[in-house]
């Protein structure tokens, strides 16, 4: 019980702060990779301060012996930079910029009640499931 | 720059690290949007409520935002129908294929200092940006 309101409240704050710093509008999002253009430099501060805080939080979470309601810390234990994860980050990154949602504000913009951002999920779990398919795309951690 | 907003910008970010830091503390998981969904099918006995109440409560804290929060604020997604599913396509083949997003690996990982994060977030950022400027400077221009 208390692990499912832990992560709702998460899940409520994460998305709070995606609608209030705009991450959730494309049209921002897309101002501010757009840095030959007119560029709009605002969401930097949304990594500098999300980046702040776990930063410094995490040193200390990581410290304590488990976490609240649960028996271990579930971190990844992958060390090497592969070619998987540098061409899934590179993919990843044209479809960033060509449409300016990643997976965190797609799922928030459903708030908004706009029919592209569900037609983007769609097609971003059929990406998975392809993913999935691919001799690269089988799960490791 | 007439829409630059550095300081809501920076509280939703404070935001999202908070819930990163309290899904870890809690529950002792990573708060990677990608990593979340993209494990939820097929889904894992026991593995499942704690996906969804992170998910939905993306979209509810996105809508009470929406409700407290300054009147049309709204998005706008301005790529048409068949670039939208391609980058829903290529967001969730690159988060499958590079095991996470802007929140796992760019606000968790690089909150942990993992070499492989700070990689895959220089990477999607640098791809995103030559994205954008390719689409708008060199195609539209």
């Amino acid at each position: 019980m208390e692990k499912r309101f832990a992560a709702l409240l998460a899940g409520v704050v994460f998305g709070f702060g995606l609608a209030l710093s705009q991450m959730v509008n494309p049209a921002k999002v897309l101002a501010f990779l757009d840095i030959t253009g007119n560029w709009d430099p605002s969401l930097a501060f949304v990594l500098f301060g999300a980046v702040l805080v776990s930063l410094i939080s995490f040193r200390f979470i990581l410290k304590l012996p488990r976490p609240v309601f649960e028996g271990t810390f579930a971190l990844s234990s992958l060390r090497t930079i592969d070619r998987r994860l540098v061409l899934g980050a590179v993919l990843f990154g044209v479809g960033w910029g060509l449409v300016g949602f990643c997976p965190g504000p797609a799922i928030a913009a459903l708030a908004y009640g706009a029919p592209k951002a569900v037609l983007f999920l769609v097609a971003l779990v059929a990406g998975i499931a392809i993913a999935r398919r691919l001799p690269a795309g089988k799960p490791s951690s | 720059m007439e829409n630059f907003t550095p300081l809501s910008a920076f509280a939703g970010g404070l935001m999202i690290g908070a819930a990163a830091a309290l899904l870890l503390w809690l529950n002792g998981k990573i708060a990677g949007v990608s990593g979340i969904r993209g494990r939820l099918l097929p889904p894992t006995k026991g593995d499942v409520d704690w996906r969804v109440l992170f998910l939905g409560g993306l979209v509810l804290g996105a809508a009470l935002f929406r409700w407290l929060g300054p009147e049309g604020q709204g998005i706008a997604i301005d790529a048409s129908l068949p670039i939208v599913v391609l980058g829903g396509l290529l967001v969730g083949i690159g988060t499958w294929l590079g095991s996470g997003c802007t929140s796992g690996h760019g606000v968790c990982g690089i909150g942990r200092l993992s070499p492989r994060s700070i990689a895959a977030t220089a990477a999607f950022f640098g791809t995103a940006v030559l994205t954008v400027t390719f689409v708008r400077h060199v195609l539209g221009g």
